[in-house]
């Protein structure tokens, strides 16, 4: 491979990865944090204006993150993937100013007021403010998504003289099926992060002692929305995603499951290594006919295997899409589980005194941006090795003026960076944390008294 | 069509000039104008809730110009890469400078963010103004419609130009002060007590530098760029630009020491107004120039299609209407001078 190609992919992979971190909790806190707003202004309950209040300084910090490592996004389309951005410009660029337009202009100016001014606005117009910061942030979710749909499955388009594809309808483009499942999944997922690591918060109070009644607040939000989101993952956006992905870009299934030929009565792959020399997955454990009936709900039903397509149009990296797949499905499913025991022993009233299940959520905690990053792995894998699907192929996208030597170079400088930034915001979040809901009073003395 | 979205990216970022402007200037004299804690926290209470929107406006601009002029997009950010990382990793030295220092107790760690915040504001003002003068002089563009600067050459302007030479730091120095100004404009409106009096003071210093480097700059664009008049001598109504320039140079020099601060700021703003749509409108219909002027990179052979262009006028014109509301909001619900005590920094 041409060593700027895969110096600009992975520049662009490891931005990409790194800021994804923060932005999935910050979706899902914004929603949570509405809903502890709306409760607190529904009951009048100063716990649930605490804990918003809480959140809202943990969302402050998480969000200055996401906003200072997402600035280079926007950036890279233009500075690594030149070739790209003149072809596809005229299209992807509705999206991307969009998201400046109405998404980031509205998250910024109502963060402002929610974090500054709950004095200054009464608790109705604060909790708009709220509102407000989710609306943005889960609209701007939304044209990133729309973004990666038409790199993913193009609409909307026609091919101009000039050689680039530019916009020939709005709502076409902009409503591409393929956003519609894949925002639903990717959203549902942002909030198993929030909802996770919420209960985790509220898991490590209760099992240190602290900050009792908002813990439970904590852990009950946290593990009803994990709950819920958890099964959402699965059924029905998992599902329409996949069979999306079953429909339009067929060879990506394949991959993605590891069948190697195609067949009736498709076997499902749960574990095993995919042996791509030899066109075969090593100590498989599989469910017969399970793959057909997931894809096209019948047993028996033929599924196109990799055989059936041209060796240049394989991802190029199957392994690793076979394994982001299945460490994605996998983790979901545990999700599920954990979540459906946690919601029972919250049903029985035995969640906040059940040491094990407490030290289950609150490790639990970074497994779902396992799953989310495998996720994003394996969307834009199953993707290569087109960069527009069926239009541009990834390695005529970089930028031709950008040697290698220079794309190495900042490459280098952002993981430096980055890691700094990692650092301090595991700092910040623990200052946080050991500050707690309460900042006027001491946290221990605060939770004898109770 | 393109014309009309020419002006419009020229709008946002005078937009964001302006705007984000004031909160680079208030980090470049924080050091030197705040002299105790408390003074330094109300400088950044009086940018807190208001700096990250500022800073939307470079976004929504960068995505306002890849949508409408995707080759210019391309061909600029990677002929421009080094110096785009390099402002990329500031703006992230800056926002955590802004945001973090309050969240870690100590006397040590609030000199470390302080001076962090400071100097990437310094350097950001700076560079800004440099990439505007590379864009003025032109850049080495051949027939591929693309380029690479390195970071300097030998501070000539030959052929082969690199980010930084004689014309490019001219400009970043203008831009520097510029925004230098700009920003003690803003804390003096917004401070009161021996802050407010010291910012002034700044402002005070900061003209006769900023006169000066506004005439040589004038000068020295005409030495370089000889062709930088067709337009004005085109178009009569082009000449109000300079005169808007020294008009609001005048105002400042008389509204400031008369403590007149909105009058000051406000004049400030202007005269970033000013010179920005006056580089614009010399540039038109050039885009980005190239130092072989038949290599241009224009209006015309950068726009998107005509149907995205049109359709996006649509949502723009909604978009920018609801931003504009949001910021009125923002500005109104902090307005007066900074109050100390409430909520975090």
């Amino acid at each position: 491979m041409d060593s700027a190609l895969l110096v600009h992919r992975l520049h662009f992979a490891f931005t990409a990865t790194f800021h994804y971190l923060f932005p999935q909790l910050t979706m899902g806190l914004a929603l949570l944090i509405v809903a502890l707003k709306t409760i607190g202004l529904r009951r009048n309950d100063p716990l649930y204006h605490e804990s918003a209040r809480f959140w809202g300084k943990i969302f402050g910090i998480n969000f200055v993150l996401g906003v200072v490592t997402g600035i280079p996004m926007e950036f890279q389309f233009g500075t690594n993937w030149s070739q790209f951005s003149h072809f596809a410009g005229g299209v992807i660029g509705q999206t991307l100013a969009m998201e400046g337009m109405f998404a980031f202009f509205l998250e910024s100016t109502f963060l402002g007021l929610f974090l500054y001014g709950e004095k200054r606005l009464t608790p109705r117009a604060h909790w708009l403010s709220a509102v407000a910061v989710f609306v943005g942030s889960w609209l701007s979710g939304y044209f990133i998504i729309a973004t990666d749909a038409f790199m993913q499955h193009p609409t909307g388009y026609f091919l101009a003289a000039d050689g680039t594809v530019q916009l020939s309808s709005f709502w076409a483009f902009v409503l591409n099926p393929w956003a519609g499942w894949q925002y639903a999944h990717n959203m549902s997922g942002a909030a198993i992060t929030g909802a996770f690591v919420m209960a985790a918060v509220g898991a490590f109070y209760l099992l240190s002692g602290q900050w009792t009644e908002h813990a439970r607040i904590f852990v009950k939000a946290g593990v009803i929305a994990g709950c819920v989101f958890s099964i959402l993952q699965l059924y029905p956006t998992g599902d329409g995603q996949g069979r999306l992905v079953a429909n339009l870009q067929p060879v990506t299934l394949a991959a993605m499951e590891g069948l190697f030929q195609g067949q009736p009565n498709a076997p499902l792959v749960l574990v095993g290594q995919p042996n791509e020399k030899e066109g075969k997955i090593d100590n498989p454990l599989v469910v017969p006919g399970l793959l057909s009936m997931l894809t096209y709900k019948r047993w028996n039903a033929h599924v196109q295997g990799l055989d059936a397509f041209p060796k240049q149009n394989w991802p190029g990296n199957i392994p690793l899409l076979y394994y982001s797949y299945h460490i994605m499905v996998g983790l979901g499913t545990i999700f599920i589980a954990v979540m459906l025991v946690a919601v029972f022993m919250l049903w029985r009233g035995w969640l906040f005194h059940t040491k094990w299940m407490l030290w289950i959520l609150l490790l639990s905690a970074p497994f779902p941006y396992i799953a989310n990053t495998a996720g994003w792995m394996t969307a834009e894998l199953g993707r290569q090795p087109w960069l527009v699907y069926g239009l541009m192929r990834t390695e005529t996208g970089y930028s031709k003026a950008v040697s290698a030597g220079n794309g190495m170079f900042t490459l280098l400088g952002f993981m430096g960076i980055y890691t700094v930034l990692s650092i301090l915001f595991l700092f910040l979040l623990r200052r946080e944390i050991e500050i707690g809901p309460v900042a006027e009073v001491n946290p221990r003395v605060s939770a004898e008294a109770r | 069509m393109a014309s009309l979205w020419f002006w419009i990216v020229a709008v946002m970022v005078t937009a964001y000039a302006v705007l984000d402007g004031f909160d680079l200037g208030a980090g470049a004299i924080y050091l030197i104008a705040a002299k105790e804690p408390f003074e330094r926290r109300k400088i950044l209470r009086a940018i807190g809730p208001v700096w990250d929107g500022n800073e939307v406006w470079l976004l929504a601009a960068g995505g306002t110009l890849y949508f409408a002029f995707p080759r210019l997009y391309a061909s600029s950010f990677s002929g421009f890469y080094l110096p785009l990382m390099m402002v990329l990793w500031l703006l992230i030295l800056r926002a955590i400078g802004i945001e973090f220092g309050a969240h870690i107790e100590g006397v040590v760690w609030q000199e470390f963010f302080d001076v962090m915040f400071s100097i990437s504001s310094i350097l950001l003002a700076l560079f800004f103004g440099v990439a505007l003068g590379n864009v003025v002089r032109g850049v080495p563009l051949d027939s591929s419609g693309y380029f690479f600067e390195p970071l300097w050459t030998n501070f000539k302007l030959g052929a082969q130009t690199g980010i930084l030479d004689w014309y490019t730091v001219l400009i970043g120095a203008v831009s520097l002060v510029t925004l230098t100004a700009h920003g003690s404009y803003y804390v003096a409106l917004k401070t009161d007590g021996d802050l407010g009096r010291r910012a002034r003071g700044f402002a005070l210093l900061c003209w006769p530098v900023q006169f000066f480097l506004t005439c040589s700059s004038l000068v020295a664009t005409f030495f370089i760029r000889p062709g930088i008049l067709t337009n004005y001598e085109e178009h009569v109504a082009g000449m109000l630009v300079p005169i808007v320039v020294f008009a609001s140079l005048g105002l400042m020099l008389w509204a400031n020491p008369s403590g007149r601060e909105k009058l000051a700021f406000a004049a400030s703003s202007l005269y970033i107004v000013g010179m920005l749509v006056g580089a614009a409108f010399a540039l038109y219909p050039a885009v980005l120039p190239a130092r072989d002027r038949q290599y241009d990179l224009t209006i015309y052979n950068t726009a998107a299609g005509s149907h995205g262009l049109t359709v996006g006028f649509i949502w723009w014109t909604l978009g920018a209407a609801l931003a504009v509301a949001y910021f009125a909001f923002l500005y109104r619900m902090f307005r007066g001078k900074v109050e100390l005590g409430e909520g975090h920094y």
